[in-house]
């Protein structure tokens, strides 16, 4: 059937249709605020990392200790409550170098996201989070890496009380 | 299990355009309208009708399913949208299906629409809230992250370079010239992409689809309907999805687990034990070139790492033993998220009755596959049509 269709539905816009005046649009700009609870896990999470450390959690059953920590295992659908605390070093897991931001914009400084796998959790178990003070091109799959801490009166209970991890 | 055999017997789509005059509902009309016209069928001949789109977000519309379900035909039918992210219009087929080989329905229209062009500036805005909110988000991340740092992960496991990636974007968007409906297809080289922007390295503007407006559409029918209405029904022979963590910063990126699941779970409904001989036309997810790398292997049509030596080989080449993509794929046709997974569908269901025109394969096809992926990374799914 798609061999014998001609012509296909649909009216693509060029960039004439607009400056034209042809197509009529309505713009609309949200404004939504949204104030997102912890939880239990992630409230003690964040609670120590404003005390400077990055806390898991280990599951009596199947041993893994994962970080984040969250109140189920995955894998054995056990609840989780064996809190362990965890270096704050690890190994590069996978990294990129990015020039875009969060909204497609352009950045002239690339930022350095990475997964990194924490010391003490098990093998694999990373956390998200920003490469710095490293030249992009430097950067390797297997790098050992230490979280830089912001100053203890400056730190929240933040994901971005870490403000990145550096090599060690 | 007793269920019913199930064909698809009729496709529609529209163009995959950057941005349509026609509103989703509109698009959402054409490629249902299409789809039923192509097999003499009307909407009183529809029992059910299931609908994928992504996330509210991207329209700023919530209840995406009841506001697209005038143009795709759903008023006073059971109706169901369904959404898996990227997943979703394999998904939908995937619903479809059981509506049909349940018993409840004798017929069913599926219909993906996605117009991405409403998000201002850019539909990455929208994409930011897949992450979490307490302990991703606060770090700014974009949806090309995940992918940059999947990309990464499978290079440097398999030791692949950008070279050999490149050559995926190189045959997708020339297999795309065509396709009536692509979107972004063109005659580039390895070159052109190595020389595109970086965007997060290794990820580069050619490497990856574009966003897209656009509706396609299928019909379903359980067999002794679908033998009424056409000779060359595409048969479902199989179906499968699996879903894996959330926690993607704990699982290895290298390899798709779930999809692998999930393609063993079609594989043995549909009987296929050595599924590189049996399955003769492959629509595997693109929406980044080494996806298409990273879901051969993943459904099990490759060994891990070698899918780029048979891109190389010419293997995956429309003329080559197992073609892959010969539609385009989203890097040529386009990446209306939840159309393009099931455009997927309808190019086997084309190739598969000889109908795809300039882009069809080669050797008869019998039987062919195509498989979509999405939410945060996490969820494959496969339909393989027989006939």
């Amino acid at each position: 059937m798609s061999a014998n269709v001609e012509n296909f539905p649909g009216t693509p816009l060029s960039q004439a249709d607009f400056d034209e005046g042809k197509i009529l649009t309505t713009h609309w700009k949200p404004k939504l605020e949204y104030g997102w609870d912890a939880g239990v896990a992630i409230s003690r999470y964040l609670a120590e990392l404003k005390n400077g450390r990055i806390i898991g959690i280990k599951c009596s059953r199947c041993r893994s200790t994962v970080v984040p920590p969250r109140v189920v295992c995955e894998w054995c659908w056990e609840p989780m409550d064996d809190w362990v605390y965890l270096k704050d070093t690890g190994t590069v897991n996978t990294f990129s170098i990015c020039y875009i931001r969060w909204d497609a914009s352009r950045a002239k400084e690339p930022q350095i996201p990475a997964v990194i796998e924490i010391d003490g959790a098990s093998k694999g178990a990373g956390i998200l989070h920003l490469l710095d003070e490293v030249n992009a091109d430097d950067v390797t799959i297997g790098m050992k890496v230490q979280a830089v801490w912001k100053p203890a009166d400056e730190r929240t209970g933040a994901i971005t009380d870490i403000r990145y991890f550096k090599p060690t | 299990m007793a269920m019913r055999k199930v064909a698809v017997v009729g496709a529609g789509m529209t163009k995959f355009m950057r941005r349509a005059q026609e509103t989703g509902r509109e698009l959402a009309f054409q490629a249902s309208r299409m789809a039923l016209d192509s097999c003499e069928m009307t909407l009183d001949d529809i029992d059910a009708v299931a609908l994928g789109t992504a996330p509210d977000a991207f329209d700023g519309l919530h209840m995406k399913g009841e506001y697209l379900s005038d143009g795709a035909g759903a008023w006073h039918k059971p109706y169901m949208r369904c959404y898996v992210g990227g997943g979703t219009g394999v998904f939908a087929a995937i619903q479809g299906w059981y509506h049909v080989a349940s018993g409840l329905f004798d017929t069913c229209l599926v219909v993906c629409e996605e117009k991405m062009s409403s998000c201002m500036p850019h539909p990455q805005g929208a994409f930011l809230t897949i992450f979490d909110h307490t302990t991703e988000r606060a770090l700014k991340p974009n949806l090309i992250w995940i992918f940059a740092l999947e990309m990464n992960r499978y290079m440097t496991m398999h030791g692949i370079e950008k070279k050999d990636i490149a050559l995926v974007a190189v045959k997708n968007k020339r297999n795309a010239l065509d396709h009536p409906c692509a979107q972004l297809a063109a005659n580039i080289t390895v070159e052109d992409v190595l020389n595109s922007e970086v965007l997060a390295w290794p990820v580069q503007r050619l490497d990856i689809s574009p966003t897209s407006d656009g509706a396609v559409a299928i019909v379903m029918a359980a067999e002794h309907v679908a033998k009424r209405i056409t000779d060359k029904p595409a048969w479902v022979r199989g179906v499968g999805w699996s879903l894996d963590t959330a926690y993607w910063t704990s699982r290895d990126l290298y390899y798709p687990k779930y999809v692998e699941y999930a393609a063993r779970m079609a594989y043995d409904m549909a009987g296929i034990t050595e599924p590189r001989k049996e399955i003769h036309v492959v629509e595997p997810y693109d929406p980044f070139d080494y996806k298409e790398l990273h879901h051969l292997e993943g459904l099990l049509l490759a060994d891990k790492g070698d899918a780029p030596r048979l891109t190389a080989e010419g293997v995956t080449a429309r003329d080559g033993n197992m073609p892959v993509c010969p539609s385009g794929g989203m890097l040529g046709v386009g990446n209306p998220i939840a159309a393009a997974g099931l455009m997927k569908i309808s190019e086997i269901f084309w190739q598969l009755r000889g109908e795809a025109g300039k882009r069809q394969v080669p050797g008869q096809p019998k039987t062919g596959l195509a498989q979509s992926w999405g939410d945060l990374m996490q969820v494959g799914c496969v339909m393989i049509l027989g006939v």
